[in-house]
């Protein structure tokens, strides 16, 4: 069956105008072919005989099958099989193109940001991840909404392994093990001292009036910005004892302890606390103890925590000597708020009083050096209003 | 020299007739009756009817010609009244200009420019109002400018007249009476879009007629605070994407201005091609300020609010920025 | 079927010009044969439109014309690129699409071009040559060069608005183009009676004011003779000619196509005036013998099958090269 066209795919035989035993001159119309456009004669392009046909009238065949036999009237008589004279069947010579090789895609260099596509930044907002930890597997490295989802599992994961998750066995056991180990290995030192709050308080106070509700601060806020500056003039409380040397924090990330519902504990850093006012401190700790809470923290706010520091002062606790997190070197306690008696320029008076500890790494520094630490919190928190 | 749009584009001819004798204008009421928009006016007393050819209205024909004098060793500009009578030659201009080069193997080039006005804003309508720049920027073989500035206007002529592949340039009807001043005269690259105007907010990209609605956004934007950059495309076919590209990676937000139909319009290739490149340095989706879905009407109320206008850009922009 | 009077009296052979005609219309012949069962092979794809039947008009038109002369033709242009002097092999591979063909196997049946021989198409938009050549025309005129550009159309052309535009444009500028109409009276299925209300095509052109006139298409002295003075005149700045050449296909408008719109009675009446037959009956009654009749059909046969097995054996364009060769590469 030829193909006539290109869109003939087959054809219908009608009629064969030839018999076999016909000898055949090159041109002549052997059959006639039904196809979608009508009937098109068919012509053989050789001499010879027709020897067999092969397709009977009415038969619908595909192009490229073989409707007769016909000999070449040169070969002898010899009842050998024909030589096909069936045209080629439907070539399928033409190499096809698979790929087109297209422009290749111009190379643009990355901003230099980060590669997230929008939904895997809503994601990772959901789920509390940070992008800058996330493992891309989308087109040159983007992360992708599913490696989002990835992180966060074994963030959780992560968590349990520090003794962090919202509270279970788990948790217990991993606590002890790590406490029990900072007790063994750090030969702690103890150091405390009383500071007046009254001028942090009547700045805080001050402060909050003029603040929307939303805004307003917590002692913890000025707290936290006073331990961060006195840090700055004693670096060797802040960062981490690894393999018999100390290594400064690259950035004062001060952990903060929080107390989980249903028992556990978790210390979550707030980054670099030092460079930041103390309204974002305030938002900041917020956010960290409801996530902390809704078990929602990042791997890198669990680890990176070059200092911790303790507020015991709502359970009413004086002064509380924590044991240090390691691998860090210091653990600073603030007791609760007491009025008490106080002496002020040679006369007695009520004045609230907070006793703030240090639990310091020996290693790392000596009582001189955590004196002089508490003194400047104390220096400090004199002058709130420049923190 | 202040000069008009239309005089740099009589001085771009007029350069080009004197500096090759194989240059010839060819068009409908290019010669006596000096242009429809007066661009040839005087060419032909200057240059004569050998070479200020006016046609019969047979533009499938002259264009052809056009065609055939670029095969036969001319350098012939072909001036089509307008756009809308351009689709008369398209079976010329896609079936031969465009694929004569392809379709002989390589054996032949066509060095024929094809100048058409093109647009709307004068009340013409319907059929005198087409801007279909972007149809003919959609067809390989042929490149497509449209010279927004006076600048252009002067110096796009004479390299796509040395190019050796078909050259279309649109020339924005409301640009003919544009006056400012004009300071280079000599011939200008027409495969580079230009930054008009500097900006860190958001990219605008644009050509032709809407460059100045553009630029008259952006001063009202700027009164707010916003600060757009604004690109001329000047070529449509090849598009400068390096241009586009490094701007939306420094504002990380787009919009395109183009006075086709929204609907497979240039500004869909655009906007395509950014998401396609630049996905991960988009803050925001792309906005695109085209012509409203509806055949140009004739009142003046309703064309004008059926074309981009400089507020409806600089809407597009606020929304772009509401959004990120 | 009398021969008009204006066809000029069949010159009496001569020798080795008549040779030359019997084997340009033999090659363009067996060629086309040989197409139709390469095509039912599949090894010509797309479409396919043979000029047998027709092969006087392009044998005839391009012994008038010279090597500096260009050719506008239409899709049924093998016959016209043979007779021009494109080699059977870079045709038949540009038939297969192969890189070999004259247009390097990117145009295949319906756009051979070769630059060598001033062929400009293998035009597949009916009408659509016309107006390109108008401009190779006014390339020429205005270039001062005596060149005539020969523009090949069918009947069909006739009805499209470019037919007219640029028969006036011509005429209007005095322009070098050689209008040469081959009347097969079919634009594919459409009758001529049936697409014209003035059928008369010369006519038409006539009132276009240039000379027109009609030749028997299926006399290659005829053609021949109409030609060269057609040129002639044209060459010395008298601006464009007509000629109509009524002719026939023997074949139907393309490979699929089962001829619903024409008796088989009015083809078989057409062939008993096949050229090549006409031809052969003149040189043999002027002399030449059947040895070299035979001798020429077996040159033929051997082109024919060089030229196939020269296609069979050429390249495919890499894959890699496909975006060549849209614009022309910069310096």
């Amino acid at each position: 069956m030829p193909s006539l066209g290109a869109d003939m795919e087959a054809g219908t035989l009608v009629q064969w105008l030839k018999r076999p035993g016909d000898a055949l001159k090159r041109g002549d119309i052997i059959a006639v072919v039904d196809t979608q456009k009508g009937a098109i004669e068919i012509e053989v392009f050789e001499d010879g005989v027709l020897e067999k046909v092969v397709i009977q009238p009415g038969e619908k065949v595909p192009v490229g099958t073989v409707l007769a036999l016909i000999r070449d009237s040169e070969i002898a008589a010899a009842p050998a099989p024909a030589v096909a004279r069936a045209p080629a069947v439907s070539p399928a010579v033409v190499p096809v193109p698979t790929v087109v090789p297209g422009p290749a895609a111009t190379p643009f260099p990355a901003a230099g940001r980060l590669r997230a596509s929008p939904a895997a930044r809503k994601r990772a907002e959901g789920l509390g991840v940070d992008l800058a930890r996330v493992t891309g597997t989308g087109p040159e490295g983007a992360i992708t909404s599913a490696d989002v989802e990835r992180a966060a599992k074994s963030v959780t994961a992560t968590l349990r392994e520090a003794g962090a998750p919202p509270a279970r066995a788990g948790m217990r056991t991993a606590i002890a093990a790590a406490m029990s180990r900072a007790k063994r290995e750090i030969p702690h030192y103890y150091l405390a001292t009383s500071i007046d709050m009254f001028a942090a308080q009547r700045w805080l106070r001050a402060e909050n009036e003029k603040r929307p509700v939303a805004d307003r601060l917590l002692m913890i806020a000025p707290l936290l910005k006073a331990v961060a500056t006195a840090l700055r003039e004693l670096p060797e409380l802040n960062g981490h004892w690894i393999d018999g040397a100390f290594h400064p924090g690259a950035g004062v990330h001060i952990g903060c302890a929080i107390a989980l519902r249903g028992g556990g504990l978790v210390a979550p850093a707030v980054h670099d606390a030092d460079r930041k006012d103390v309204s974002t401190l305030m938002r900041e700790v917020s956010d960290l103890v409801a996530r902390a809470r809704a078990g929602s923290l990042r791997s890198s706010e669990l680890t990176d925590a070059t200092i911790t520091i303790t507020n015991l002062g709502d359970q009413g606790v004086d002064a509380g000597f924590g044991i240090i997190y390691p691998p860090q070197v210091a653990l600073v306690g603030f007791g609760r708020v007491q009025e008490r008696p106080w002496v002020v320029a040679g006369t007695i008076e009520v004045r609230p009083v907070m006793t703030v500890t240090l639990s310091a790494d020996h290693r790392a520094s000596d009582g001189h050096r955590g004196g002089i630490f508490l003194s400047a919190i104390d220096r400090l928190l004199q002058k709130p209003e420049e923190l | 020299m202040k000069t008009t749009y239309r005089e740099a584009l009589r001085s771009a001819l007029r350069e080009a007739l004197a500096k090759d004798p194989r240059v010839f204008l060819m068009g409908e009421d290019v010669g006596r009756y000096g242009g429809t928009y007066a661009v040839s006016k005087g060419l032909l007393a200057e240059f004569g009817p050998e070479r200020i050819r006016d046609t019969p209205l047979s533009e499938s024909t002259f264009v052809g010609a056009g065609i055939g004098a670029a095969l036969g060793g001319m350098r012939p500009i072909v001036e089509v009244m307008t756009v809308n009578f351009s689709l008369l030659a398209l079976d010329q201009i896609v079936n031969n200009a465009a694929t004569i080069r392809h379709m002989s193997g390589g054996q032949f080039s066509i060095p024929l420019v094809i100048r058409m006005a093109t647009g709307a804003g004068r009340q013409l309508a319907a059929q005198h109002a087409h801007s279909l720049e972007g149809w003919y920027a959609h067809i390989p073989g042929i490149r497509v400018v449209t010279p927004a500035t006076l600048e252009d206007a002067r110096g796009m002529l004479w390299t796509a007249l040395e190019d050796p592949d078909p050259v279309l340039i649109f020339e924005h009807q409301t640009l003919y009476n544009m006056e400012g001043t004009l300071d280079g005269e000599g011939p200008v690259d027409i495969d580079r879009a230009a930054i008009r105007r500097p900006g860190k907010d958001v990219t605008v990209i644009t050509y032709g007629a809407n460059l100045w609605k553009t630029l008259e956004a952006a001063e009202m934007l700027a009164r707010e605070g916003i600060d757009i950059e604004v690109i001329d495309l000047r070529t449509l076919r090849p598009l400068d994407m390096t241009t586009i590209i490094g701007s939306v990676q420094k504002t990380r937000r787009a919009a395109v201005v183009d006075e086709g139909w929204k609907s497979g319009s240039l500004s869909a290739e655009i906007a395509a091609r950014i998401v396609e490149t630049a996905f991960y340095d988009l803050d925001a989706p792309i906005a695109r300020v085209c012509t409203a879905e509806v055949p140009i009407p004739y009142p003046k109320h309703l064309e004008d609010a059926a074309l981009p206008q400089p507020h409806s850009i600089a809407t597009a922009v606020r929304q772009v920025l509401a959004r990120a | 079927m009398t021969l008009p009077v204006t066809t000029p009296p069949s010159s009496p052979a001569r020798g080795e010009h008549d040779r030359t005609l019997l084997r340009e219309m033999l090659r363009i012949r067996r060629f086309e044969e040989k197409c139709a069962e390469l095509y039912s092979a599949g090894k010509i794809r797309g479409f396919l439109h043979l000029y047998i039947g027709e092969e006087a008009v392009a044998v005839g038109a391009m012994q008038a014309l010279t090597p500096d002369d260009a050719v506008v033709a239409t899709y049924r242009e093998h016959g016209h690129a043979l007779a021009r002097g494109i080699s059977a092999n870079a045709l038949m591979a540009e038939m297969y699409g192969k890189q070999e063909g004259c247009s390097h196997g990117r145009g295949g049946s319906m756009h051979v071009f070769d630059a060598a021989t001033r062929f400009y198409g293998g035009n597949a938009i009916v009408g659509g040559g016309l107006p390109v050549a108008v401009g190779l025309a006014l390339a020429d005129k205005l270039q001062q060069r005596p060149r005539v550009t020969a523009c090949f159309f069918g009947d069909g052309a006739v009805a499209e608005g470019e037919f007219h535009e640029s028969l006036n444009l011509a005429a209007l500028w005095k322009l070098p183009v050689l209008f040469l109409c081959e009347n097969n009276l079919y634009a594919m299925g459409t009758r001529l009676d049936r697409a014209q209300a003035e059928t008369d095509i010369s006519a038409k052109a006539r009132a276009y004011r240039m000379p027109a006139e009609w030749t028997d298409g299926m006399d290659v002295a005829a053609v021949e003779a109409a030609v060269r003075q057609a040129a002639e005149s044209i060459r010395k700045g008298n601006g464009p000619a007509f000629i109509e050449c009524r002719t026939y296909r023997f074949r139907a408008h393309s490979m699929f196509d089962p001829e619903l719109y024409r008796d088989k009675a009015e083809v078989e009446l057409w062939k008993k005036r096949d050229p090549i037959a006409a031809h052969i009956a003149r040189i043999k009654a002027a002399g030449v013998s059947d040895d070299e009749i035979a001798a020429t059909e077996r040159d033929v046969s051997d082109e024919i099958a060089r030229c196939v097995a020269f296609a069979e054996s050429a390249g495919w364009e890499p894959v890699e090269n496909l975006l060549t060769d849209v614009y022309t590469p910069r310096p």
